[in-house]
């Protein structure tokens, strides 16, 4: 299935954006496993007005899932961590035209990587995230059917 | 854009010298074989020209080669026919787990109409041992399947001496042959192989041709129930021009093979000391010396194949992977996990398949695009930094 991907797809798994490490972040996540093919983790550096100033991810896993990463991050940055939390697995489809139907599981680790690195946010700095869940750090795509598939 | 192709193991491209062997049976040749007339008479002469080529090239007698649609159904027929046929002797078969979906999966058919499959392990490299053979075999074993070449990694099996221990137990001995066939020698009297799977497309003759091998005294229920073509055994009206090409490309396959294994072999062994040498955590999959000459296969830690085949793509070198996000499924390649690999590590493996075109130049270019897309992946996984950070603490 290597090129059942969408233009939009290919241009960010070839040029994927926000690559990289932030030391010092202010919430890191990590999400997935290896035996599954996929780890997600992202770093997020966080203003004190709760805007995400910079988000970076390191991805392990298929063309889809360094794509999703790579368009998570960027519906992301700059929004205050509640917009951030509106960045659903579907906006990042949306964003990407479309997931075949067997990459669907990689937008949901995007947005389940994005919600631990909050998780590890409000954490340190104790405060709660409305609406943020204690995310999974394992996403199966046996638990995740697949709804939709738009390309 | 230098255009690169590896997957040979896959399909290869059809030879000039085979199309032109074909052009007059898909023209003016166009007889049916059954017919009485000349033209079907020649089709029927044609025919039996070819059998007696691919017979030859095994040491068959013509008699005992069935043409079929290819490799899958040649697997297909070998397994069910051969279990219906011997049923009332016994219901269990044995194969190995590092199979072809075509003998795993109608392995599962026969599993669930009441058979007993019992699936031998292979060691690190991939032999299926001899002493794991005798370990599995029963007084009710009617059949062994044991492929003769691994398609994946390449590992070329004992069968003369598997051949023997079945026999040993009064089973039949079949061989999924479709990587070896025409690549390296085959002699199914020598060997003892008792059925045998072929498949024309691997040896640059056309798609939709192979043939199964049944030695004489063999006994089998027909496949495709219909004419008397093929012993009455295998109905339809015979594929002429794809038997012809199936003919014309094992004659070339034969001629050439000792030469050309040769220069595979080398090539190979080339690549695979530069991808050692240059490209660190990387691992060699399958056996060093007991392998098909036209096979790489390497796992590459802390990367994802998919991605890797992709950027290669980008790079116009084609090849493929054992990784699951290659084949939709969430587990990579069986045949990877039954070598002992950890599933991350068989995720990023890469199989690079040689032909007859390739030379030490697309090698030269392979390696050095495979270079730069595993530096480029690696800098995007988190596994990587792990191992770098962990590195760095020990140190």
């Amino acid at each position: 299935m290597a090129f059942a991907y969408s233009e939009k797809v290919m241009d960010h798994f070839t040029n994927p954006r926000n690559v990289g490490e932030i030391e010092n972040c202010s919430g890191c996540g990590t999400v997935g496993n290896a035996q599954c093919g996929d780890i997600m983790r992202v770093y997020l550096d966080i203003d004190d007005n709760r805007r995400i100033r910079d988000v970076k991810f390191k991805t392990f896993g298929c063309g889809a899932a360094i794509a999703t990463s790579s368009m998570a991050t960027e519906l992301v940055k700059g929004k205050t961590i509640q917009e951030a939390l509106e960045v659903t697995n579907k906006a990042v489809m949306e964003a990407l035209d479309g997931l075949p139907p067997v990459k669907v599981h990689c937008s949901l680790l995007a947005e389940e990587a994005i919600h631990a690195a909050l998780w590890d946010y409000a954490e340190r700095e104790g405060i709660v995230i409305e609406g943020l869940e204690k995310p999974k750090t394992d996403i199966h795509e046996h638990e995740t059917e697949p709804e939709y598939a738009l390309a | 854009m230098k255009q690169i192709y590896l997957d040979n193991a896959a399909t290869t491209q059809m030879r000039p010298e085979v199309l032109e062997a074909m052009m007059p049976h898909l023209t003016e040749a166009y007889g049916n074989a059954s017919s009485i007339y000349p033209l079907g008479e020649e089709a029927a002469a044609t025919l039996a020209e070819a059998r007696r080529t691919v017979a030859q090239a095994i040491n068959a007698d013509d008699r005992e080669v069935y043409f079929t649609s290819g490799g899958s159904e040649s697997d297909n027929w070998a397994l069910i026919a051969t279990a219906e046929a011997y049923e009332s002797k016994g219901r269990h078969i044995v194969t190995s787990a590092i199979e072809h979906h075509a003998i795993l999966h109608t392995a599962e058919y026969l599993e669930k109409r009441g058979f007993e499959i019992t699936y031998v392990p292979v060691d690190e490299f991939g032999i299926v041992s001899p002493a794991a053979l005798e370990a599995a075999m029963r007084p009710d074993t009617i059949l062994v399947s044991i492929m003769f070449a691994n398609n994946e990694i390449g590992t070329v099996e004992p069968i003369a001496e598997l051949a023997k221990i079945a026999h040993n137990h009064g089973a039949l001995f079949h061989t999924d042959a479709v990587q070896a066939f025409g690549h390296l020698p085959i002699d199914v009297k020598e060997m003892g192989i008792d059925l045998l799977s072929a498949s024309a497309h691997k040896i640059y003759g056309p798609k939709g041709t192979g043939l199964l091998y049944m030695r004489k005294g063999v006994r089998s229920k027909a496949f495709i129930h219909g004419g008397q073509q093929e012993r009455g055994l295998r109905a339809g009206t015979e594929n002429v021009a794809g038997i012809v090409g199936f003919a014309k490309a094992t004659e070339l396959a034969l001629a050439e093979q000792a030469e050309e294994a040769a220069r595979l072999g080398e090539l190979r062994d080339y690549a695979i000391e530069r991808i050692e040498r240059e490209i660190p955590h990387s691992r060699l999959n399958g056996h060093r010396r007991e392998r098909l000459p036209n096979n790489v296969n390497f796992s590459f830690e802390f990367i994802e194949g998919e991605g890797m085949l992709l950027q290669l793509a980008f790079k116009g070198v084609s090849a493929s992977s054992g990784s699951a996000c290659t084949s939709g499924s969430l587990d990579p390649s069986h045949v990877l996990l039954a070598i002992g690999l950890p599933h991350e590590i068989a995720h990023g493996s890469l199989r690079l398949t040689l032909g007859r075109d390739t030379t030490r130049e697309d090698v030269d270019y392979t390696i050095d695009a495979l270079k730069g897309t595993i530096e480029n992946l690696r800098a995007m996984s988190p596994l990587y930094e792990d191992f770098l950070k962990d590195q760095k603490k020990a140190s």
